[in-house]
C-alpha cells in the first residue's frame, strides 16, 4: 500500500517537474527580455535605488543573496572548525 | 614582522583603505559596489596589516570572539530586514516612501541621493559587517595556524 502511494506521489512529482521544464521561460534567449525590461523600467520607482544591480541583488532576488550570505557563514564556520580540530590533534599526538 | 618603513606605511594606509571600503559599502545603492565588495576592500587592508605586522601582533587587537559576534550580528540584521517585509512578501522593500531611506529618484540616469533605496543600504551594511568579520576571522585563523600559534577561542 505504501509503495503504491509512494509511486503515485513520485509520478505526480515527476509530471509536475517535467511540465515545469517544458513551460519554462526560454533561458538566456536574447528575445525573451520581458523580465529585464520590467526591471529596467520599474526598479528605480519600486525600490528607490539608482543602482539597478543592487536593486536586483537585495530586493528582487533577495533570497539569492541570503543564500550567498549563508554560504559565507558556512565557509567561515568550516575554516574555524577545521583549524581548531587540526590544532587539537597536533597537541594530542 | 617586516621592517619599520613597511610598518609605518601600512599604519598610514589602513585608514584610507577603511574609509574607501566604508564608502563602497554606504554608496552601494547609488554607485557600483555594495556590502560584499566594500567588505572585501577592508579585509584586504587587514591582510596588509597581517603581512606588515605578525599574526601574533594582530591577534591582540582583533579578537576572534568579537569577530564571530560581529558576523552573527550582520547575518541577524539581514534576516530580520528580510522578514520585516513579510506582510507583503519575503524581501519586500517596506521602507520605500517612508522618511527613512525612502526617497524615490527620477527614472533614468542621475547623480543619486543617499536617502534612497529603502532597505537596500541597510542590507548592504549588514552584509558588509558580515563579510568584514567573517573574512578577517578566516584570514587571521589561517595565519595563526600556519605560524604554529594557539588559535584564540
Amino acid at each position: 500500500m505504501r509503495k503504491v502511494v509512494g509511486l503515485i506521489l513520485l509520478l505526480v512529482l515527476v509530471a509536475s517537474l517535467v511540465s515545469g521544464v517544458l513551460l519554462i521561460h526560454p533561458f538566456g534567449h536574447p528575445d525573451a527580455s520581458d523580465m529585464d525590461d520590467y526591471i529596467i523600467e520599474n526598479a528605480q520607482e519600486e525600490t528607490g535605488s539608482n543602482n539597478v544591480v543592487a536593486a536586483v541583488l537585495f530586493d528582487y532576488r533577495g533570497l539569492d543573496t541570503l543564500g550567498e550570505a549563508t554560504i559565507l557563514f558556512t565557509a567561515v564556520m568550516g575554516v574555524l572548525l577545521l583549524v581548531r580540530t587540526l590544532k587539537r590533534k597536533e597537541e594530542s599526538s | 614582522m617586516l621592517s619599520k618603513i613597511v610598518r609605518t606605511v601600512a599604519n598610514q594606509l589602513i585608514l584610507f583603505i577603511i574609509v574607501f571600503g566604508l564608502y563602497v559599502i554606504t554608496h552601494g545603492h547609488i554607485t557600483p559596489g555594495g556590502g560584499f565588495q566594500g567588505g572585501a576592500v577592508i579585509v584586504s587592508g587587514v591582510v596588509m596589516l597581517l603581512v606588515a605586522f605578525s599574526s601574533q601582533e594582530l591577534k591582540k587587537s582583533l579578537r576572534e570572539r568579537v569577530l564571530s559576534i560581529m558576523e552573527s550580528t550582520g547575518a541577524l540584521i539581514f534576516a530580520i530586514l528580510a522578514f520585516a517585509g513579510i506582510g507583503t512578501a519575503f524581501f519586500y522593500n517596506f521602507l520605500v516612501g517612508t522618511p527613512i531611506f525612502g526617497r524615490i529618484p527620477a527614472t533614468g540616469p542621475g547623480p543619486g541621493d543617499i536617502w534612497t533605496g529603502g532597505v537596500i543600504p541597510l542590507m548592504n551594511f549588514a552584509v558588509g559587517l558580515k563579510v568584514i568579520a567573517g573574512l578577517s576571522a578566516v584570514v587571521l585563523a589561517i595565519a595563526l595556524f600556519s605560524s604554529g600559534e594557539e588559535v584564540e577561542e
